[in-house]
């Protein structure tokens, strides 16, 4: 790096010196691009959808694409099983996989972190309880305690999102409290206690804010997660139930078409990849700006 | 060592009695009457619903329902299936050398193409070689797996009809079991055209669940390559005149293998949720599958005592790992 770069870099907030390198991969500029798209997508959904997600039209069962033979131009991705438009159930199915990423998301890090905060702040008994809890639930293969999890509450996209929320929990906890047992012993954090800070204080105010980076990270990458989880557990049918256009949940009701119908298949797969591909590149561009270590190789 | 692999034993017992409480909670968790719900629309008489009551023991105090049931997983009792009336670790032992065999393909073929893809990622930094697998490695990563083996399934079985769609064998094949390995078993029955026949089945689903462990392990490969040949060891290497080859194939691989191997270990959860979705896909009978019926068909005995059965090998599996990390490398002993 020249020095007149270097200056410029000591000059810029610590935000622009995020930006800078979260931009100079390609690849997290091309996931974000794409991920905003999604948002803007699923905020716009009833304004771009050519199509009620819902409304069945008998007289066009599975219409091919528009640009094959037999398409029709009314419906650009073709129609499912009772001729409901794929591309409008993809647009309104965008609503579901955000929001999903974003509820276990909220549910994982908030719990996650306090729980992380006490276990890494507290230490003693109480940490190796919690620790103890956390490798137990680490022992089960994901997918695997999330279907059994749904099994007990009952088949839904809410009991999938808990689900998958707990699941992703000790992932959360052990950076935290990783974080924490790192961070509480350093001059900043005794001045702050000597100086008559409470301990809710110590952990939230002043610990926290220093712990964030890995989480962020992690919580990238959970957002992914959750969204393939959740359309994993629409898949087996322990998900979003139909009719709702959840993109695991269409593509459950597509299987027995695909021998004859690929555009039923195809679609709804595409949408998943593309979205979690696109959260996963803006995952790894924000490890490489937020990870020091990185930076200088 | 042996004080080092004591320890690592003694944070298991901890986790095994979490498992074992979770899977004994399972069936106590369920909303309302646990016999009603598992009896779900089938319904039960009244006779049958005092024998299940005595045969899971709700009629006694709960800590003693868990250390009756502690006690007879110790003795290798893990219920009765209620669909098949048939023990369900006497199940589980039929079906998870299907489950075995495909992960075994599986993790084999990860690591033969993902150990090369990162070496070769790490050496030609930067290059497009390294951008086109990377992006590769990362398009596999956030695959849905049940879609891509849809995908794979109307390519290769339904436009080119090479490879079958479901199963392990073709129906015109038929033999005991010898091994529970479908390639193995094929082979000692000397029926010809058996072989080929299980092998073809194989091809897809091991494709499917290969697809994350490949891009992980890749992706790791790569990240421990970088690191490696940064060192001073690999520079005196290559200034002594040494091969390319030799400097990336013997000094720097064997140190950066070191992490890979944990992860390869690692990918042990990641192949049983994966077998999961792909055991379902393809109707393999295995016990991924078997657990998903298992909680359609509300058998939750077989859920109980499969949920325990897969957590305890994914705890040994793990524990192995961290021995051998252990052996490798000397300093995560202390």
């Amino acid at each position: 790096m020249t020095d007149a770069t270097d200056i410029k870099l000591k000059q810029q907030s610590g935000l622009g010196e995020f930006w800078y390198y979260f931009t100079r991969s390609k690849g997290a500029v091309i996931g974000l691009f794409v991920f905003a798209l999604v948002v803007l997508i699923a905020i716009f959904a009833p304004l771009i959808s050519p199509h009620m997600p819902d409304v069945q039209n008998q007289s066009m069962i599975l219409q091919p694409p528009a640009w094959m033979n037999g398409g029709n131009g009314a419906f650009l991705l073709g129609t499912d099983a009772v001729g409901r438009d794929i591309l409008s159930r993809l647009i309104y199915g965008s609503r579901f996989s955000l929001f999903i990423g974003v509820v276990v998301v909220a549910i994982a890090v908030a719990s996650g972190v306090i729980i992380g905060l006490i276990a890494g702040y507290v230490g003693g008994w109480l940490d190796a309880a919690i620790m103890r809890v956390m490798d137990v639930i680490l022992a089960f293969p994901s997918l695997l305690l999330a279907l059994v999890l749904v099994a007990i509450l009952g088949p839904g996209l809410m009991n999938a999102m808990i689900a998958i929320a707990l699941v992703d929990l000790p992932h959360f906890v052990r950076l935290t409290r990783a974080a924490v047992m790192t961070e509480k012993n350093k001059d900043y954090v005794v001045g702050s206690r000597v100086a008559g800070a409470g301990w809710a204080r110590l952990m939230f105010i002043t610990i926290l804010p220093n712990c964030l980076a890995p989480l962020i990270v992690q919580a990238t990458l959970a957002f992914s997660a959750a969204i393939l989880d959740a359309a994993a557990l629409g898949f087996l049918g322990m998900g979003a139930q139909p009719p709702t256009p959840e993109w695991g949940t269409m593509l459950a009701e597509a299987r027995e078409f695909i021998q004859r119908a690929w555009w039923v298949v195809t679609f709804p797969g595409l949408a998943i990849l593309i979205t979690v591909l696109a959260i996963n590149l803006m995952g790894d561009g924000l490890r490489d700006a937020l990870d020091p270590k990185l930076k200088r190789s | 060592m042996f004080s080092f692999i004591l320890r690592r034993l003694g944070l298991l017992i901890p986790t095994f009695i979490g498992v074992t409480f979770v899977a004994f909670l399972f069936i106590r968790l369920l909303p309302g009457d646990p016999i009603i719900a598992m009896a779900g629309e089938r319904g039960v008489t009244p006779q049958r619903y005092q024998e299940l009551v005595q045969q899971f023991g709700f009629d006694k105090p709960m800590l003693l329902q868990y250390f009756d049931y502690l006690r007879g997983v110790l003795h290798g009792d893990l219920g009765t299936s209620i669909t098949t009336k048939r023990p369900v670790l006497a199940e589980f032992r039929n079906l998870f050398p299907a489950t075995l065999e495909l992960s075994i393909c599986a993790i084999i073929l990860a690591v033969a193409l993902g150990i090369p893809a990162g070496v070769i990622a790490a050496v030609k930094r930067g290059s497009w070689v390294d951008q086109a697998l990377m992006g590769t490695a990362l398009v596999g990563y956030s695959m849905p797996i049940f879609w891509w083996g849809l995908l794979l399934i109307i390519f290769f079985s339904g436009y080119l009809g090479w490879t079958p769609v479901s199963g392990r064998i073709s129906l015109m094949y038929f033999f005991p079991p010898v091994t529970g390995f479908m390639l193995i078993d094929s082979v000692i029955s000397g029926q010809k055209g058996a072989f080929l026949s299980a092998a073809s089945h194989l091809i897809l689903p091991s494709i499917v669940l290969a697809t994350i462990p490949l891009a992980v392990i890749a992706r790791q490969t790569r990240s421990a390559m970088l690191e490696v040949l940064g060192e001073d060891y690999v520079r005196t290497a290559r200034s002594k005149g040494l091969a390319p080859f030799r400097v990336i194939g013997i000094h720097a691989l064997r140190n950066a293998l070191i992490p890979v191997v944990t992860t390869i270990g690692l990918q042990i959860g990641v192949l049983m949720a994966g077998a999961i979705l792909t055991e379902t896909i393809f109707s393999w009978p295995g016990v991924g599958k078997w657990m998903v019926d298992a909680v359609f068909k509300r058998d939750y005995p077989v859920v109980q005592g499969g949920l325990l059965l897969i957590a305890g090998i994914i705890m040994i599996v793990n524990l192995l790992v961290d021995v051998a990390y252990g052996f490798i490398n000397p300093r995560v002993r202390k």
